[in-house]
C-alpha cells in the first residue's frame, strides 16, 4: 500500500473530489486533495505526489498559470480535468507541460486509464523504454522496426516517426503541434491537413480495421493518441 | 476655398502610412505638466522592450536627481553625450552620431522639445529624432503639453508662462502618443514632497502654475491631444483600408467653372477623367474681379454649374484672384492637382492678340500638369457696368466731389499763378486726379483726369479761357497729365480691387476656420447638429435644421431657431434629398416648391445627413455667390459628423464585443455549474453498480445521462440562437469524426449493430470538428433512440460529383409524411412516431443550426429500400479538402 503512487486531486468541488477519491482508492492509489490553487502548492511541496488530477476552474487563480508552478517544484505529472470543453484551452494546458486531460463529466474507467498512462510516461522518462506493444503491433523504438502479428510492416521515414512520437507516449494524448514539430522538423507550420493525410495511410498499414480505428485515435481538435498499448 | 483641404479625405493618408514603412517608429510619452512620471514610464517601456530582447539604449534621459528613475536607467546601454564647445563653455547634448552609428533598435530621447546648444547640427531636439526616425530607427521620447506649438498660446493665457521651446504638432501627428496622467492632487503632492523638477525659468511662476485649476486644464488639453491623435490614426486607416478603392491613386482631377454658357460639358468630362483615374476631384471657380460685375443670369448660370459638380460628386471650391491664369495656377498648385480641364472659347485673334491666350498662358506657367482643353461655344461677355466699386447711388457724389476738388486746384492755381511757374500749376491738377484714383476707382480717375487737362488747359494755357493750344511744349504738359491721371487710376483702382479681394476672402477663410473650430469641438451627434444650425444661421442670416436619417424616415436633430419644425412636404424634400444625395428644395431643381433648400451631407456615398436652409420673407435661402461658402462649410460639417459617426461606430463595435465576451462567459459558467453534479451522479452510479448492480440503478443512470445530452443540447442550442458560434474550421477525416461520435455515443446505440460504409479514400473535409461532432452525436442519438431495438444503424458516405453526403441510416417508424423539414424545428417532436420515446427535439435542430454555421446543409427523408428514416449532412465541393502533396509524405 505504502509504494503505491500518490495521486493530489486539486478540485474546488467537493463532490467531485469525493468521487475521484472512491474511484483512485478502489485502483490502490494514494490520494490527498486540495481545493485552492495555493493549497494545491503546498501540497506538491509536502506530500510529493506522483501525479496532480487539476481542475482549471479554481476559485483563487486559474488553473492554467498553476501548471508551470507545479512543474517547477516537482516532477509530477499533471492531467487536467475540466468543465470547459475548450480545445483552445486544453492544448494550452498540454503545450504548458500538462501529461492528459479528461472532460467532465468523465467515464470513470476512462479516468483511470489516462492516470495509468500518464504515470506510466513517467517511468518511461525516468527510465527509457526501447519497444512499445499497441495491439497486435510491436513497435521498436531502437531499431526502427514494426511487426504486426509477427510481420514486418513496411513504413515510410515520415509514418514511422509519427508512429514513434505516438509511442513514445503510450495511451497520451500527442498534440497536433508536436506531431507536426516532430515529423517535418523545421517546417512544422504545416497544416494539420497533411498530418491527416500521413495518419491515414499509417492507419492504412497499422489497423485492424482502418474504417474504424482502435489503435491511433483521434482527440478532436487536439491531437492523436495511442491505445491498446503495454510496455 | 482650400481651408480644410488638409483634414480632406485624401492620397496622403495612404502616402502617409506607405511612408512610415522603412522607418522607425516615433513614440511620444505625453504628459500634462512636469512631475507626472513620463521618463520613469519611458524607462519603464523600454526595459520590457529591453526584456523581449529588443535592443535599446539611452540616447539622453534627464534623471534630475530622481531616485526611482535613476534605479531605472540601470541595466541600460548609455551612449555618452557629445560636448559642445560654445563661448569658452562646453555644453553637453545627445550624440546623434554616435547613436545613428550604433544604429539600435529603439533609443530613448528624453525632452522632445530642447534646444540644442548652438554649433550643434539641428537647433532642435525633436529634429534630431527626425533623423533617427529616417535612419529607420525607433524612439521614445517625452513631452510636455505646453510645448507643443498649436497649444504654446492657449497655455500660456492661462499658466502665464510662456516656454520658448516648442515641438510642431506635426511631429506628434506622426508618432503614437501615451499619455501619462496622474491626478493633480496627486501632482500637487509629489511637488510639495519634492519629487518635481522645476526649471529655472518656471520657478519664478511655480505657484501660480501648479495650481489645481491650471493641472486639470493642462491635463485636459493632454487627454485632447491623444484622443485627437488616435482619431487622426483611425481616420487614416479607415481611409486607407475602406476606401482605397477611391483614394488609391495620387491624382487629381480639378476643373476650371466659369459663368460661360456650355461649362457644364467641361464640368462633365472632368467627372469622366476623374472616375477613369479613381482620383478625387474639384470645380473651382476663379473670382476675378469682373466676377463682381455678373448679372443675375450669370450668377445663376455658374451657381447651376457649381451645383453640377457637386450632384456629380466633385468637391466645389472658389479662388479669389486677380486673373484666371494666376487663380488656377495657385489653386492647382495649392490642391496638387495633376489633370487640369478647362475651356477655351472661340475668340477672334484680336482679342486674343490683346489679351493673350488663357489657355496657352496655363500651359506655359503650369508645367507638370496635364492640361485638357474643350472647346466652348463663341460667348460674348455682357458689357462691364462699372457699377463695381461705386453704387449708384453714389455716383453724382462721386462727380461732385471730382468736380469740386478741380473747381478747388484751379480757384488754388489762378491765387499762386502769380508767384508759380505755369508747369507747377500743372502738378497740381495732380492732386484730384490721384485722390480720385484712389477713392473711388478706374473711370473716375480717368474723368479727373480729363476734366483736370480741360480745366488746367481753360484756365491756364494760354490763349486763356479756350481750349486751343498754342505752345507745342504745353501740350507735352497736358498730355502728360492726362497719361498720369490713367496710369496712376488703374494702378490704384487694382490695389483697391486687390485689397477688396484679399478682404472678403479673409472674411470667407474666418467663416470657415471659425466654423471648423466650433465643429470640433462638438463630441457628440447632437452637440454637432446644434453647432451647424446656428453657424448657418448666423453666416446666412436664415433658419436652419438638420435631419439625420432614419428606418422611419428623416429626424429632425437640431434647428435654428430650435422651435423650428418641418411641415410634411419639408420632409419630403428632406427625405428625397438624402435618398438621391442631391440638393432638394427652393433654388434646387428638384420639389422646388418647398420654402426650403435641402443639402444632403454625403461622403463615400454614405449618406450621413441633410441640412435645411429658409430665408423668413421666403425668397431663396442662399445667394447664389455665397453658394460656394455653404458648400464648403457642409463639407467642413461632412468630416465632422464622419468623425463622429466613426467614432460611436467603433463604440458600439466595442459594446458589441463585450456583450459577446459576457454571453461567452455566461455560457460557460452555466456549463460549468451543470456538469459538475452531473459528473459526480454519474460517477457515483458508476461506482455503485460496480459495488452492487441493479436495475434501478441502471434506469437511474440511463436517465441521467439523458439528461447530461440535455444539458449539453441546451447550451448548444444557446450558441446556436445568440449567435454566439465561432468556427474553428480545420481539415477533418470523416473516419475520426464518425469514431469519436460512435465512442461518445456507446450507451446510446447499447442494442444496434452499426454498420460503416466509408471508403477510406474518401476527401477530407473542412469543418469545425467540435460542431461536426455535436452534429454526430445527435444523428447517431437519434438513430438509437427510433430506430427499432436489434435493428442496425448504417453510417454510409457517397461522393457525387459536386458534393459528399454523410448519411445516418436507422430501421424504425420513420417520419411522418410531409414532416421532413419540420422534425429540424426548435422544439418539434414528430407526433405519434414519437410518444413513448424520450427526447427533446432539440437535437435536430441543433443538428441544422450547427451543420449551416459550417456551410453544410441536412436534410431528412425516409428511407426508400426499408422502413426506416434517412438524415443526409451535404458537404459543398468547396469544402473538400483535395490534393495535398503527398510527395512530401
Amino acid at each position: 500500500m505504502s509504494n503505491e503512487p500518490i495521486i493530489l486531486i486539486v478540485d474546488d468541488e467537493s463532490a467531485i473530489r469525493r468521487l475521484l477519491r472512491v474511484t483512485l482508492e478502489r485502483a490502490s492509489y494514494r490520494v490527498k486533495e486540495a481545493a485552492t490553487g495555493r493549497e494545491a502548492l503546498d501540497r506538491v511541496a509536502s506530500d510529493a505526489p506522483a501525479l496532480v488530477l487539476l481542475d482549471l476552474g479554481l476559485p483563487d487563480r486559474d488553473g492554467l498559470e498553476l501548471i508551470p508552478l507545479i512543474r517547477k517544484q516537482s516532477r509530477a505529472a499533471i492531467v487536467i480535468v475540466s468543465a470547459r470543453d475548450a480545445t483552445d484551452e486544453k492544448v494550452a494546458a498540454l503545450d504548458l507541460g500538462a501529461a492528459d486531460y479528461v472532460t467532465k463529466p468523465f467515464d470513470t474507467e476512462e479516468l483511470l486509464a489516462r492516470v495509468r498512462a500518464a504515470l506510466r510516461n513517467r517511468l518511461i522518462a525516468d527510465g527509457g523504454q526501447s519497444v512499445v506493444t499497441a495491439g497486435s503491433l510491436r513497435i521498436d523504438l531502437a531499431d526502427h522496426r514494426v511487426v504486426r502479428n509477427g510481420m514486418e510492416v513496411h513504413l515510410t521515414p515520415k509514418e514511422f516517426i509519427a508512429l514513434a512520437e505516438l509511442a513514445r507516449f503510450p495511451g497520451r494524448v500527442v498534440t497536433h503541434q508536436q506531431l507536426l514539430r516532430t515529423i517535418w522538423a523545421n517546417d512544422y507550420e504545416r497544416h494539420v491537413e497533411y498530418l491527416r493525410v500521413l495518419i491515414r495511410s499509417l492507419r492504412q498499414k497499422v489497423e485492424p480495421d482502418p474504417a474504424r480505428p482502435s489503435l491511433i485515435v483521434n482527440e478532436l481538435g487536439i491531437g492523436y493518441r495511442l491505445l491498446n498499448t503495454a510496455g | 476655398m482650400t481651408a480644410g483641404n488638409t483634414d480632406r479625405p485624401d492620397p496622403d493618408a495612404l502616402l502617409r502610412i506607405a511612408a512610415r514603412e522603412g522607418r522607425g517608429r516615433l513614440k511620444v510619452f505625453l504628459g500634462a505638466a512636469p512631475g507626472v512620471g513620463k521618463t520613469f514610464e519611458m524607462l519603464s517601456e523600454g526595459a520590457a522592450r529591453r526584456r523581449n530582447g529588443a535592443d535599446v539604449v539611452i540616447g539622453v534621459v534627464e534623471t534630475h536627481g530622481r531616485i526611482e528613475t535613476e534605479a531605472l536607467t540601470r541595466g541600460y546601454e548609455v551612449v555618452p553625450r557629445t560636448e559642445i564647445e560654445w563661448h569658452g563653455r562646453s555644453l553637453p547634448e545627445m550624440d546623434l552620431d554616435a547613436i545613428l552609428a550604433r544604429r539600435p533598435g529603439l533609443v530613448l530621447v528624453d525632452e522632445l522639445a530642447h534646444s540644442n546648444a548652438p554649433g550643434s547640427r539641428h537647433p532642435k531636439r525633436y529634429q534630431d529624432v527626425e533623423e533617427l526616425i529616417v535612419a529607420g530607427i525607433d524612439v521614445y521620447s517625452t513631452i510636455n503639453i505646453q510645448h507643443l506649438e498649436s497649444l504654446n498660446d492657449v497655455v500660456a493665457s492661462f499658466t502665464r508662462v510662456r516656454v520658448r521651446e516648442t515641438v510642431p504638432d506635426r511631429v506628434l501627428e506622426a508618432a503614437e502618443i501615451e499619455i501619462v496622467d496622474i491626478p493633480p492632487d496627486e501632482l500637487i503632492e509629489r511637488l510639495k514632497d519634492g519629487k518635481v523638477y522645476i526649471p529655472d525659468e518656471a520657478s519664478r511662476a511655480l505657484g501660480h502654475f501648479f495650481s489645481k485649476s491650471n493641472l486639470s486644464a493642462l491635463r485636459e488639453l493632454a487627454l485632447r491631444r491623444a484622443a485627437q491623435a488616435v482619431d487622426a490614426q483611425m481616420l487614416d486607416y479607415v481611409r486607407s483600408h475602406a476606401l482605397a478603392g477611391t483614394w488609391a491613386g495620387s491624382e487629381r482631377v480639378v476643373v476650371a467653372v466659369s459663368e460661360q454658357p456650355g461649362v457644364e460639358t467641361l464640368v462633365r468630362t472632368a467627372k469622366r477623367i476623374a472616375d477613369a483615374l479613381h482620383a478625387p476631384w474639384t470645380g473651382v471657380h476663379i473670382e476675378t474681379p469682373r466676377s463682381r460685375s455678373f448679372g443675375e443670369a450669370e450668377q445663376l448660370r455658374l451657381a447651376a454649374t457649381l451645383n453640377l459638380v457637386t450632384q456629380l460628386g466633385g468637391m466645389v471650391a472658389t479662388m479669389p484672384a486677380t486673373s484666371v491664369v494666376e487663380g488656377l495656377k495657385h489653386y492647382a498648385a495649392d490642391a496638387r492637382a495633376t489633370q487640369l480641364v478647362v475651356g477655351k472659347s472661340a475668340r477672334s485673334r484680336w482679342f486674343e492678340f490683346r489679351h493673350g491666350s488663357v489657355v496657352d498662358q496655363l500651359i506655359r506657367e503650369t508645367p507638370g500638369l496635364a492640361v485638357h482643353v474643350l472647346p466652348l461655344e463663341r460667348y460674348a461677355a455682357p458689357p462691364r457696368r462699372w457699377r463695381g466699386t461705386v453704387d449708384r447711388r453714389d455716383l453724382g457724389r462721386t462727380y461732385s466731389a471730382i468736380g469740386l476738388m478741380i473747381a478747388a486746384v484751379t480757384a488754388l492755381g489762378t491765387e499762386l499763378f502769380h508767384i508759380l511757374a505755369l508747369a507747377n500749376v500743372a502738378l497740381l491738377y495732380l492732386l484730384p486726379v490721384m485722390v480720385a484714383a484712389t477713392r473711388f476707382g478706374l473711370w473716375p480717375g480717368v474723368v479727373a483726369g480729363l476734366a483736370s487737362s480741360a480745366a488746367y488747359n481753360f484756365f491756364f494755357l494760354p490763349p486763356v479761357y479756350s481750349f486751343t493750344v498754342s505752345n507745342p511744349e504745353n501740350l507735352v504738359t497736358l498730355l502728360v497729365l492726362l497719361g498720369v491721371g490713367v496710369v496712376t487710376s488703374s494702378l490704384a483702382s487694382r490695389a483697391k480691387v486687390q485689397a477688396d479681394l484679399a478682404g472678403s476672402s479673409a472674411r470667407q477663410n474666418a467663416a470657415i476656420a471659425g466654423f471648423a473650430r466650433l465643429l470640433t469641438a462638438a463630441t457628440n451627434v447632437d452637440e454637432l447638429a446644434q453647432a451647424i444650425c446656428a453657424e448657418l444661421t448666423r453666416l446666412f442670416d436664415v433658419r436652419s435644421v438638420l435631419l439625420l436619417p432614419s428606418p422611419s424616415g428623416p429626424v429632425l436633430a437640431a434647428a435654428n431657431p430650435p422651435e423650428d419644425r418641418l411641415a410634411t412636404i419639408e420632409l419630403a424634400a428632406a427625405q428625397w434629398s438624402l435618398d438621391k444625395g442631391l440638393p432638394a428644395g427652393r433654388g434646387s431643381d428638384t420639389l422646388t416648391a418647398s420654402d426650403w433648400l435641402f443639402h444632403p451631407l454625403t461622403s463615400a456615398g454614405r449618406r450621413l445627413a441633410v441640412i435645411g436652409i429658409a430665408r423668413d420673407d421666403g425668397t431663396g435661402p442662399v445667394r447664389s455667390d455665397q453658394l460656394p461658402l455653404l458648400m464648403s462649410l457642409v463639407d467642413q460639417g461632412v468630416l465632422v459628423l464622419e468623425r463622429l459617426q466613426l467614432e460611436s461606430e467603433m463604440r458600439e463595435l466595442s459594446q458589441l464585443k463585450d456583450r459577446d465576451r459576457l454571453r461567452a462567459a455566461l455560457l460557460s459558467s452555466v456549463s460549468h455549474d451543470l456538469r459538475t453534479p452531473l459528473t459526480s451522479i454519474l460517477g457515483g452510479l458508476a461506482e455503485m453498480r460496480r459495488e452492487a448492480p441493479s436495475a434501478l440503478l441502471d434506469g437511474v443512470e440511463t436517465e441521467a445521462r439523458r439528461l447530461q445530452r440535455f444539458v449539453a443540447n441546451l447550451l448548444d442550442m444557446a450558441r446556436v440562437e445568440a449567435g454566439a458560434l465561432t468556427l474553428h474550421v480545420e481539415a477533418t477525416d470523416l473516419t475520426d469524426a464518425i469514431a469519436s461520435a460512435v465512442h461518445d455515443t456507446r450507451q446510446s446505440l447499447e442494442g444496434h449493430d452499426l454498420r460503416l460504409d466509408v471508403a477510406p479514400d474518401l476527401p477530407m473535409v473542412r469543418v469545425d470538428p467540435q460542431l461536426f461532432h455535436h452534429c454526430l452525436l445527435n444523428l447517431l442519438d437519434n438513430a438509437g433512440r427510433y430506430g427499432d431495438a436489434g435493428t442496425p444503424i448504417t453510417v454510409a458516405a457517397r461522393r457525387t460529383p459536386d458534393r459528399l453526403t454523410l448519411s445516418i441510416l436507422d430501421e424504425g417508424g420513420g417520419i411522418a409524411v410531409g414532416r421532413e423539414q419540420e422534425i429540424f424545428e426548435t422544439f418539434r417532436r414528430i407526433e405519434g412516431s414519437d410518444r413513448a420515446k424520450a427526447g427533446t427535439g432539440l437535437g435536430l435542430a441543433i443538428v441544422k443550426g450547427f451543420a449551416e454555421a459550417m456551410g453544410l446543409t441536412v436534410d431528412a427523408a425516409n428511407r426508400s429500400d426499408r422502413p426506416g428514416a434517412r438524415f443526409n449532412i451535404h458537404f459543398p465541393e468547396r469544402l473538400l479538402v483535395r490534393d495535398i502533396g503527398e510527395g512530401s509524405m
